[in-house]
C-alpha cells in the first residue's frame, strides 16, 4: 500500500533549500500567522481548532496539545511563556533535528500561533547542546529571516501583537528534556525536575505560567490551521490524529526519518517504507517509541498499527516515534545492559530511587553479561525496577524501569541462558552452532 | 473561613485540615509519624528523599506526604501495604550505597537513617556490588565531613540558601555521582553555619571538635543558656562524666527556634582551655604564687575591709548571672561604696540618668519578624546577635524594609532597603530625624544636634518606612552603645522612634546586661532601678581614680573594657586589684594582685535576663575545672567574711528568690528618655574611632575556642587587627 509522506512537518523537504523563508512561503507558510496579524483569527478559535485536530504531544507523553493550551490562565496582565522542547534526547529519536534543519519556519510560525492563542509574548526554543553544529545555526538563521521580514517582534506589522522568540542551547543532559528540568536549565540552574504540583501552567519559567510543547507538535500547528482540524484528524485513526515522524533505526534496510500518517501498520512501515529487516533476517523485537518504551517481540509488533491506542493495547507506547528494530542476531541481555547504562548516566541524581536504583540495575546486568550472574538476579532486577517505577519525582525513573520489566517479560530465557552459560549469549552461541 | 478547611481522612480517621497544608504537616499535627529525611519544617520542600511516600486513595502511585497538598475528601493511608512497601523500597535504595559504618560514626545512636532503618530496613542487604565512596570535603574547623554517608537530602544546601541566605554548599555532578560540595574548596563562613550538623539526618556533616570523643548514649543532656549575646539562645550541653562534650540547640520558637550561633555551639571548648585559672593565686613582690581558697578569700576580705569605702570599686561584666550581680550589689552596699558598674563597653555615660530600666529589644525576639520596617543604627548585628540578625532576615524576606545606619558597611544576605554608611553616626541619624520631623521643628532635646542638618532622599525614605509600617522598630546596636557620643546617638534614636511611631530597642552586650541593670550593678541606681542617693564612679572614673581596691568579676581588662583606654596599665597602677575570673592571661597577671578562679557558664547555676526581658535560669552542667567555684559561691563566702548580713544562701535559687521578692513586679520602662546632656557632640565618631568587636572576640570564652578561632571570620579579624 502506498502511503503519502511528508504531509505536515516535512512538507518542504523536496525543495532545494527547504529551510529558507522563500521555500516556506511557497508552501503557504506564514499564511495563518498573517491572518492572526490581520486580526482575522481569535485565540479561542485557534485553541478549538487544535483541540479538534486531535494533535497529541509528540514529545512522548501524548497529552492533547489543545487541552494543554487551554490550561494557561486567561489573565492578560501577567507575563506568560511558551517554551519549545527541542532537547530531543530520547535514544533512537532524531526527527526534531530534521525540523530544525530543514523546516525551521514551520516551528517559528507554530510557536507564534501558539503564543498568540495563549496570550504569550515571549517564547524560547530550548535546543539540545549536541545540535550546535547544524540545527542551531539553521534555526537562528530562520529566526533572523523572520524578524527581517517583519513577522516577529514588537507590535508586529502594527497589529498590536508582540512576539519575541529566543533560542537557548542546552548543555547535553537527557534529563533537560523533562519539561520542568528544562525550565530549571533555562533559568540557569541545574537541570533537575521540579516536583509537581505546582504545574508549569501555573508556576513555570521564572514562576510564571508556562506551556512547554515538543518541536514536532508546534511545527504541526501551521499546517493544521491551514488545512483544518478535520483534515488533520482524518489522517490517522480515532484518538491519533495527523502524521507521525518515525525515526527508524536498527536492523532495517533503509533506516531514516519518515513522516507518515498515524496508524500505519508496523508491518508496512518495516517492509514498504524501510525495505524490510536488514539482510532479510528474522525480526526479533522492536522498541516502538524510544528506549524508555517497553519492548515488543516480533509476533506482537507485527500485528500493531503505529498509533497511541494500538501500541498501548500491545503493552507499550507510541513514545517519540523512535522505532528501534532488532533482528534475530540481537542479544537482548546486552541490549538491556546498554539501555540501563544510559539511564544510570542520565539520572539527575535528585531523588533516591532513581539515583540509587539505576546504578543497581546496571551493575546487576553487567554482572550477568560478565558471567557472574545468578538466577535470583532476574527476580531482583524486576523487583528493583518495580521499586523505582512510580516512586520518583519525574518519569525518568519509569523510563529506566520499563525496559527492564519488558525485556525480562519477553526474553527471560535469554537472561537465564546467559546466567547458566557463564555469560555467553544465546544468540552468539546459536550463530556459532550454525556456522 | 470554612473555605479554608478541608475534610480528609488519615488511616481511616476523619480530620479537618487547613487548605494548602501538606499531608505531612497534617499527620505530624495529629501524631501520625511518616518517615522522612529531606523534609524539615524550617526549610523549603524538596521531595527528593522519597521516604515519606504514602498511599492516597485514587492516586495512581504513592505520593510524597511532604509535597502533596491536602484536598477535600482525600483519604491518606500512611501504613497501608502500598505505603509501607514504598517506604521500605526507598530505605533499601538509601542503604545500598551507605557505608553502614555506624559503629565508628559519631551520628550512631542519634541518626535518623539508623533509626528508620530499624523500622524499614532489612537485616541483610540484597545489594552485593561495590559501594560508592565519596571524597570528604574540608569545609573548615567547625564541621567534619564523611561524604560517603551522605544521602543527598539537600537539607544543608537549602539551609545555606534559605536560612543563611548565603549558599556555600550545593550539589555537583549527577546520578550516582551527585555530591554535596562547595565547588571551590572553602570553609563555611557564616555565623549560623554549623546548624547543618543538626539538620543533616546522617553522619555526613558532624561536629568536628567533638569527633570521636563520646557516644550519644553515654552522655547526659543538660539544659543551659548561651552566654554570648543578649538573645540567650537555649542550649543543651551534652556531658560525659562531668565534662561538656558538645553543645546543641534546645528548641525555643520564641527565642532561637531550632538554630544556634556557631559561637554558642563551640565556645564550650574554652572551658577546657589551658588558660583556665585552676587555683587562687596571689602576687607577692611581683611573683605569682598559688594559695589556698581560705587564704585567698581572707586576703580579699581583709583588703576590702581595710580600704576606704569611697576607694573601693566593683566592676563586673554583663556575663555574670543575675544571682552574682545581686550578691555583688549587696557586698558593695555593706562596704558602703556606690562605685559599682558593669558597663565596661560604654564610653559615654553622661546621659545615664535617662537610661531605661534595662536595655530592652523593644519587642520580643520572635516579634522582630512581624516588623514592617526596622532601622538598625550603630550595629554589626550579625556579630552582635546572630539570632536577631536571622530574624531580621526573615522579616526582610516577608517584605519588611530593613535599613542600616553605620559607619562601616556590613554584608547582609537579604535586600537591604537603605544603607547609610560613612562618617558621623550622629549626623546620619540627625538627618533621619529631620526627615521624620518633616515640617515640624526637631524637639528641643535634640535641636542642637540638628542645627544645619538636612535630610537626604535616603534619610527621607528611611523615616517614611518607619512611619508607614504598622509595626516598626529602631534598633541601637553595640557599636552605638560603645560610641563616644552615645548620649547623642540615643537621644536621636528616642526622638526618631517617637516621631515615627516606632519602638526603640537596644542590642545590649553580653548575656545579662538586663540582669545587671535590674540588680543595680550601676553607680547611679540600686536594684529595681531605684536612684542611688549618691552617684558612684563609673568604670572609666574608677580606673582613672586612685583606688584602694578594685574587684573585677569575669573581665579580661585588655579585651573587654572599652569604657576607657589603657585599662591594663590603669589597673596595674591601682593599689590592689582582685580579679574573680575563669581565665588567666598576661593582662590579668599584670593588672591584678589576687586571682580567684570562678566557673564558666557551664559550671555555675544562675539566671540570665535577655534583651526581651525573659528570665532564663539554668543549672550547672559540668564539673568545675580545677579549684574554680561558681561565682555566686565565691561572693557568698566573701560576704560572710566581711560580715555582710543575710549571706546564708544555700543555693543560687535562694539568691534568686530573695532578689525576686525584693524587686517585685517591675513596670517595664524600656524606652528611656532623651535629655540634652551630650558630653561629646558630633564629629567624634569617625569609623576609626568606632569599636566593633569581631564575631569571635566578643568574650573570653569565644576567644579561647580553638575551632572558632580557625574560622575564616576569625582569621579575617586577626588579619585586620594585625594590619
Amino acid at each position: 500500500m502506498a502511503y503519502q509522506q511528508n504531509l505536515v512537518c516535512f512538507n518542504t523537504f523536496a525543495a532545494d533549500e527547504p529551510w529558507s523563508l522563500a521555500t516556506y512561503e511557497e508552501h503557504d507558510g506564514y499564511q495563518t500567522w498573517r491572518k492572526v496579524l490581520a486580526g482575522k483569527l481569535s485565540p479561542e478559535k485557534i485553541i478549538e481548532e487544535i483541540k479538534d485536530s486531535g494533535l497529541r504531544g509528540r514529545g512522548g507523553a501524548g497529552f492533547p496539545t489543545g487541552l494543554k493550551w487551554s490550561f494557561m490562565p486567561r489573565d492578560a496582565d501577567i507575563q506568560k511563556y511558551l517554551v519549545c522542547n527541542s532537547d530531543e534526547s530520547e535514544p533512537g529519536t532524531c526527527h526534531d533535528r530534521e525540523i530544525l534543519r530543514y523546516n525551521p519556519h514551520s516551528l517559528i510560525e507554530g510557536m507564534a500561533i501558539a503564543s498568540y492563542a495563549m496570550g504569550v509574548t515571549v517564547a524560547y526554543n530550548y535546543i539540545r547542546g549536541e545540535f550546535l553544529d547544524e540545527p542551531v545555526p539553521r534555526f537562528e538563521a530562520a529566526l533572523e529571516e523572520a524578524y527581517a521580514a517583519g513577522l516577529l517582534g514588537k507590535n508586529i506589522q502594527s497589529s498590536g501583537i508582540d512576539f519575541d522568540l529566543y533560542t537557548f542551547v542546552g548543555a547535553g543532559a537527557y534529563i533537560c528534556g523533562e519539561e520542568t528540568a528544562l525550565l530549571e536549565s533555562l533559568e540557569g540552574k541545574q537541570g533537575r525536575p521540579r516536583f509537581k504540583p505546582p504545574f508549569p501552567a501555573n508556576f513555570g519559567l521564572y514562576g510564571k505560567p508556562t506551556t512547554i510543547n515538543n518541536t514536532q507538535s508546534l511545527a504541526s500547528v501551521p499546517t493544521i490551521m491551514r488545512k483544518g482540524a478535520a483534515w488533520f484528524a482524518a489522517l490517522g485513526p480515532e484518538g491519533s490524529g495527523g502524521t507521525a515522524l518515525f525515526s527508524v533505526s536498527g536492523h532495517v534496510e533503509k533506516p531514516g526519518n519518515y513522516e507518515l500518517p498515524m496508524g500505519i501498520p508496523f508491518k508496512d512501515l518495516l517492509d514498504d517504507i524501510c525495505g524490510g529487516v536488514l539482510g532479510g533476517r528474522q525480526l526479533k523485537a522492536v522498541i516502538p517509541g524510544g528506549s524508555s518504551c517497553r519492548v515488543l517481540p516480533a509476533e506482537i509488533i507485527m500485528n500493531c498499527t503505529m498509533d497511541y491506542n494500538s501500541l498501548q493495547q500491545a503493552g507499550s507506547s507510541f513514545g517519540t516515534g523512535a522505532v528501534v528494530v532488532m533482528d534475530e542476531t540481537t542479544c537482548m541481555v546486552n541490549m538491556l545492559r546498554r539501555i540501563a547504562r544510559f539511564y544510570m548516566a542520565e539520572s539527575c541524581g535528585q531523588c533516591t530511587p532513581c539515583r540509587e536504583g539505576t546504578g543497581w540495575l546496571y551493575r546487576m546486568l553487567t554482572r550477568i553479561t560478565e558471567g557472574r550472574g545468578e538466577v535470583a538476579d532476574l527476580d531482583k532486577l524486576v523487583d528493583v525496577a518495580n521499586k523505582i517505577e512510580g516512586h520518583t519525582i519525574c518519569a525518568l525513573g519509569d523510563a529506566a524501569a520499563w525496559p527492564v520489566q519488558s525485556f525480562l517479560q519477553h526474553f527471560h530465557h535469554e537472561f537465564e541462558y546467559m546466567i547458566h552459560n557463564s555469560g555467553r549469549s544465546i544468540v552468539a552461541d546459536a550463530i556459532e552452532a550454525a556456522a | 473561613m470554612s473555605d479554608d478547611i478541608v475534610n480528609i481522612e488519615v488511616n481511616g480517621k476523619a480530620i479537618e485540615a487547613r487548605k494548602g497544608q501538606m499531608v505531612i504537616e497534617v499527620t505530624d499535627g495529629i501524631g501520625v509519624y511518616v518517615p522522612r529525611f529531606c523534609y524539615h519544617e524550617k526549610l523549603s520542600i524538596a521531595a527528593n528523599c522519597r521516604m515519606c511516600l504514602v498511599e492516597v486513595e485514587k492516586a495512581p502511585k504513592p505520593m510524597p506526604a511532604c509535597a502533596t497538598p491536602v484536598a477535600e475528601g482525600m483519604k491518606i493511608f500512611t501504613k497501608s501495604a502500598i505505603a509501607i512497601s514504598a517506604q521500605k523500597a526507598t530505605m533499601e535504595f538509601l542503604l545500598i550505597n551507605h557505608p553502614l559504618d555506624c559503629p565508628i560514626c559519631d551520628q550512631g545512636g542519634e541518626c535518623e537513617l539508623q533509626d528508620l532503618a530499624m523500622g524499614y530496613g532489612r537485616d541483610v542487604s540484597r545489594y552485593n556490588s561495590g559501594k560508592r565512596v565519596v571524597k570528604d570535603k574540608d569545609i573548615g574547623s567547625l564541621v567534619s565531613t564523611d561524604m560517603t554517608r551522605c544521602i543527598h537530602c539537600t537539607r544543608c544546601v537549602r539551609f545555606g540558601e534559605e536560612v543563611q541566605g548565603y549558599p556555600q554548599l550545593g550539589t555537583i555532578d549527577r546520578a550516582e555521582d551527585l555530591k554535596i560540595s562547595t565547588y571551590v574548596e572553602q570553609g563555611i563562613d557564616h555565623e549560623l553555619s554549623a546548624n547543618i550538623i543538626d539538620i543533616c539526618p546522617v553522619g555526613a556533616l558532624n561536629n568536628k571538635p567533638y569527633r570521636y570523643s563520646a557516644r550519644a548514649w553515654e552522655m547526659e543532656q543538660r539544659a543551659t543558656v548561651s552566654p554570648h549575646d543578649c538573645v540567650g539562645s537555649n542550649l543543651y550541653a551534652h556531658v560525659l562524666r562531668g565534662t561538656v562534650k558538645r553543645i546543641v540547640p534546645r528548641e525555643n520558637e520564641e527565642i532561637n527556634e531550632c538554630w544556634i550561633a556557631d559561637r554558642d555551639r563551640y565556645s564550650y571548648e574554652a572551658i577546657y582551655s589551658s588558660d583556665r585559672l585552676v587555683a587562687p593565686r596571689i602576687k607577692n613582690n611581683g611573683e605569682w604564687q598559688d594559695i589556698s581558697w581560705d587564704d585567698a578569700l581572707t586576703k580579699a576580705a581583709d583588703t576590702l575591709q581595710a580600704a576606704d569605702a569611697d576607694k573601693i570599686g566593683l566592676i563586673a561584666s554583663s556575663a555574670v548571672t543575675l544571682e552574682d550581680s545581686h550578691l555583688l550589689v549587696q557586698i558593695a552596699a555593706h562596704l558602703g561604696t556606690d562605685n559599682i558598674d558593669h558597663r565596661i563597653g560604654r564610653r559615654d555615660v553622661s546621659d545615664q540618668a535617662n537610661d531605661p530600666l534595662y536595655p530592652h529589644l523593644g519587642c520580643s525576639i520572635a516579634a522582630i519578624e512581624q516588623q514592617g520596617a526596622v532601622l538598625v543604627a550603630g550595629s554589626n548585628i550579625r556579630n552582635e546577635a546572630p539570632i536577631i540578625a536571622h530574624r531580621l532576615r526573615k522579616a526582610a524576606l516577608a517584605g519588611a524594609r530593613i535599613s542600616f545606619v553605620t559607619s562601616r558597611e556590613y554584608k547582609y544576605f537579604f535586600d537591604v532597603a537603605d544603607y547609610l554608611h560613612g562618617e558621623g553616626l550622629v549626623d546620619m541619624l540627625a538627618g533621619v530625624l529631620v526627615a521624620a520631623a518633616g515640617r515640624k521643628k526637631p524637639p528641643a532635646s535634640v535641636a542642637k544636634l540638628c542645627v544645619g542638618v538636612s535630610a537626604s532622599a535616603t534619610q527621607k525614605r528611611i523615616a517614611a518606612s518607619l512611619q508607614d509600617a504598622d509595626e516598626s522598630l529602631v534598633l541601637l546596636g553595640c557599636i552605638a552603645g560603645r560610641h563616644a557620643a552615645y548620649s547623642a546617638v540615643r537621644a536621636l534614636a528616642v526622638v526618631i522612634a517617637d516621631l515615627t511611631g516606632a519602638k526603640l530597642g537596644t542590642i545590649s552586650e553580653g548575656p545579662n546586661a538586663a540582669g545587671a541593670y535590674l540588680a543595680g550593678v550601676l553607680p547611679h541606681r540600686e536594684r529595681g532601678g531605684k536612684e542611688r542617693a549618691a552617684i558612684g564612679l563609673d568604670v572609666a572614673a574608677m580606673l582613672d581614680a586612685a583606688m584602694d581596691a578594685i574587684v573585677l568579676v569575669n573581665i579580661e581588662p585588655d579585651a573587654d573594657i572599652h569604657a576607657t583606654t589603657d585599662a591594663v596599665a590603669k589597673l596595674a597602677g591601682q593599689k590592689y586589684v582582685i580579679a574573680i575570673t575563669p581565665f588567666v592571661s598576661d593582662a590579668l597577671l599584670e593588672a591584678a594582685d589576687l586571682l580567684l578562679p570562678m566557673g564558666t557558664f557551664a559550671e555555675t547555676s544562675g539566671t540570665y535576663v535577655n534583651a526581651a526581658g525573659t528570665w532564663q535560669s539554668f543549672t550547672g552542667v559540668a564539673n568545675p575545672v580545677g579549684e574554680s567555684r561558681p561565682c555566686w559561691k565565691v561572693l557568698r563566702v566573701l560576704g560572710n567574711l566581711i560580715d555582710a548580713p543575710g549571706f546564708d544562701y544555700v543555693t543560687s535559687e535562694d539568691v534568686l528568690e530573695e532578689f525576686r521578692a525584693q524587686v517585685g513586679d517591675l513596670e517595664t520602662n524600656t524606652i528611656g528618655k532623651a535629655s540634652t546632656r551630650f558630653t561629646k557632640a558630633n564629629g567624634e565618631d569617625a569609623p576609626a574611632d568606632e569599636i566593633d568587636t569581631p564575631l569571635y572576640s566578643v568574650d573570653a570564652l569565644v576567644r579561647r575556642a580553638t575551632a572558632l578561632q580557625l574560622t575564616p571570620a576569625a582569621r579575617r579579624a586577626a588579619a585586620e587587627r594585625d594590619a
